[in-house]
């Protein structure tokens, strides 16, 4: 009998689990866990999500705002038209995204299509992360042999971080032990790099399915939970962000491990990061203030971070034209 | 029923930025008096974050209005003129309030106001042939210069010409290409105010004029200092000690800055020089004959 049999119907199980990964025989009991997660308020969370967004931060608190988001940005292309110049360009000004302040942090990761990987490693080395979107992303409509062999390609090619995406389709339909499955096996074919599991909630529609999705991808094994792939809108938002917050809190009260959050797309602007920065310190404490446990998927964030900075050091306000275009 | 219990529609006098109407983020107000003292209106007074908001907004629009053809920077100047004549009657009675004029002087203004602007129009699709050339080198190369619009430009509008002055800043800088951040005559702001309803109504595209009101003083130290703002035009500054604050904060980012004129006739007809002013010469060597 699975550990998932015993569930209670409400977001407290009383039992405390380790972190598992294997398979539920029957997967009755995650569809009763999942059926027993209580509603969410919307209407609260976006007014909580709105309330905590209005804090003002002064200027000590915004320097180490702007470094600390800095060194949380996955820095992301994710294009057709990518090149390995491209990206060697984007991994070395992942390195040293100022190169005319050398105290400004570098950024967690670079986060790259699998076929890339090569590319960004040999600019990077080791000394920042590797992360590649795998099974079949951004749709996810592959078969899972298909998703295995992309997760395992690309962990070959020196990815230290995999970036999966569910199956919404089968999520949408109710079939939660598939999704699950999946991500176990995804997870598996990982070995040792870190699994980000992308729900997509542009696509989930409602704050309910996001709460069970999370839960869902934490059970099964996930990292880090990550709110979207950046290719439909709309993208991370504040009270979607709240909500999985909330449901990693929940998750560390019942098994003491900490999974991480990552919010991607639409977020440009240093105003929206120190909001994402203040809704995590509020949420899950100053323990997930760390790029081990927060992250942004972002592009144009970096520039407007670095513009910041600029202002913040000296005065008087940045432009476009004093950081590289992408 | 109609009559004298009409409820009065009064106007609240706003902000011109990024093509829409905003109240001053900061959400003070300043009177607006003619000049026997006479309150007016109350007018938005702009603070430095509106003026930082403009200059996303003039950005946003120089990306644009940059890449519009000469002749079709040719026609929405135009355009501008075309509004602007079905609002002559409003134009002449501002005037009257701000500058306490006779009917007849502002409407004079109010004409020589109008055809600045298709002046202007007229320049927008020749300034280019004037102001560039073909270079003679010793060398296998086809060598020619041409003008290109500077980028975000922040101006002073003179304080005593409410709407002429205003006009005879804001036409040239826009007619090569350029955005414009422009704070109206701080004792006379109101026709630059109904002029940025002409403005939204005339195919300007949105943020490529951006009218403030408020204190030059205030603002324009933020946007001399300000790393996106490419070019400044300190026409209204009167002040001698804050027009060489302001170069000295210029200089910091190395923009070019048209000083104030002495004793300007914005009657006269104007030369090319505020059109040159912010432009860059952009010159191609184009290989030949190899």
């Amino acid at each position: 009998m699975s550990s998932l049999d015993n569930q209670p119907l409400a977001n407290q199980p009383p039992t405390k689990q380790p972190h598992k990964t294997q398979s539920p025989t029957s997967h009755q009991g995650l569809h009763a866990f999942l059926a027993g997660l209580s509603g969410v308020d919307q209407v609260g969370a976006e007014a909580r999500a709105a309330a905590l967004g209005t804090r003002s931060i002064k200027k000590e608190s915004k320097m180490w705002a702007i470094d600390t988001a800095i060194s949380m940005v996955d820095l992301t292309t994710l294009e057709g038209a990518d090149t390995p110049g491209k990206v060697s360009a984007m991994c070395s000004k992942a390195l040293h995204p100022d190169p005319t302040d050398p105290t400004t942090p570098s950024v967690a990761a670079v986060c790259v299509y699998g076929d890339l990987v090569p590319a960004a490693r040999e600019v990077v080395g080791d000394r920042i992360h590797v992360a590649a979107v795998a099974t079949a992303f951004p749709s996810g409509r592959a078969s899972l042999d298909v998703k295995l062999l992309d997760t395992k390609d690309a962990v070959a090619a020196g990815a230290d971080e995999i970036d999966m995406v569910i199956d919404r389709g089968a999520f949408l339909t109710g079939n939660f032990g598939k999704v699950f499955e999946e991500i176990v096996a995804i997870k598996e074919a990982c070995g040792d790099a870190h699994l980000k599991v992308i729900l997509e909630t542009g696509e989930l529609k409602t704050l309910d399915n996001v709460r069970k999705a999370s839960w869902l991808a934490m059970k099964a094994g996930a990292d880090f939970i990550k709110t979207s792939t950046g290719k439909v809108a709309p993208a991370a938002t504040l009270p979607v962000t709240l909500v999985m917050l909330e449901a990693v809190r929940d998750y560390y009260a019942q098994t003491n491990t900490r999974i991480g959050v990552k919010a991607a797309g639409g977020i440009k602007t240093s105003k929206d990061a120190i909001k994402y920065l203040v809704l995590v310190n509020e949420t899950v404490g100053d323990a997930w203030l760390t790029p081990d446990l927060f992250r942004f998927g972002a592009s144009t964030l970096l520039n407007d971070l670095l513009q910041q900075r600029q202002k913040m050091l000296t005065g008087h306000y940045s432009g476009p034209d004093y950081v590289t275009i992408d | 029923m109609i009559g004298n219990d009409r409820v009065e529609v009064r106007k609240t006098h706003k902000l011109f930025v990024g093509g829409a109407f905003p109240r001053s983020e900061s959400g003070r107000t300043y009177e607006a008096t003619n000049s026997q003292g006479e309150f007016l209106a109350n007018v938005a007074k702009a603070s430095r974050k509106d003026a930082r908001d403009a200059v996303l907004a003039a950005r946003t629009g120089f990306n644009s209005w940059s890449k519009a053809t000469a002749y079709n920077r040719g026609q929405v100047l135009y355009r501008i003129a075309e509004v602007m004549e079905g609002r002559k009657d409003q134009f002449i009675s501002d005037i009257q309030d701000a500058e306490a004029v006779s009917a007849k002087k502002a409407a004079t203004q109010t004409d020589q106001a109008i055809d600045r602007v298709l002046w202007y129009a007229g320049w927008a699709d020749k300034y280019a042939q004037v102001f560039g050339n073909t270079n003679p080198v010793s060398g296998p190369f086809f060598n020619f210069s041409i003008p290109e619009p500077t980028g975000v430009v922040a101006a002073v509008a003179p304080q005593d010409s409410s709407l002429l002055g205003l006009i005879s800043v804001i036409a040239p800088i826009i007619t090569s290409g350029n955005s414009v951040i422009v704070i109206a005559s701080t004792a006379s702001p109101i026709p630059a105010i109904t002029l940025s309803e002409c403005l939204a109504t005339s195919d300007v595209i949105a943020g490529n004029i951006n009218i403030l009101t408020g204190d030059p003083a205030e603002i324009m130290p933020s946007l001399a200092s300000h790393g996106d703002v490419n070019a400044l035009d300190l026409t209204g500054i009167t002040d001698s000690e804050l027009q060489k604050a302001l170069q000295i904060e210029a200089a910091g980012t190395v923009k070019r800055v048209r000083s104030a004129p002495v004793n300007p006739d914005w009657r006269a007809t104007p030369s090319l020089s505020r059109l040159r002013a912010f432009t860059e010469v952009k010159t191609v060597w184009h290989p030949m004959g190899m």
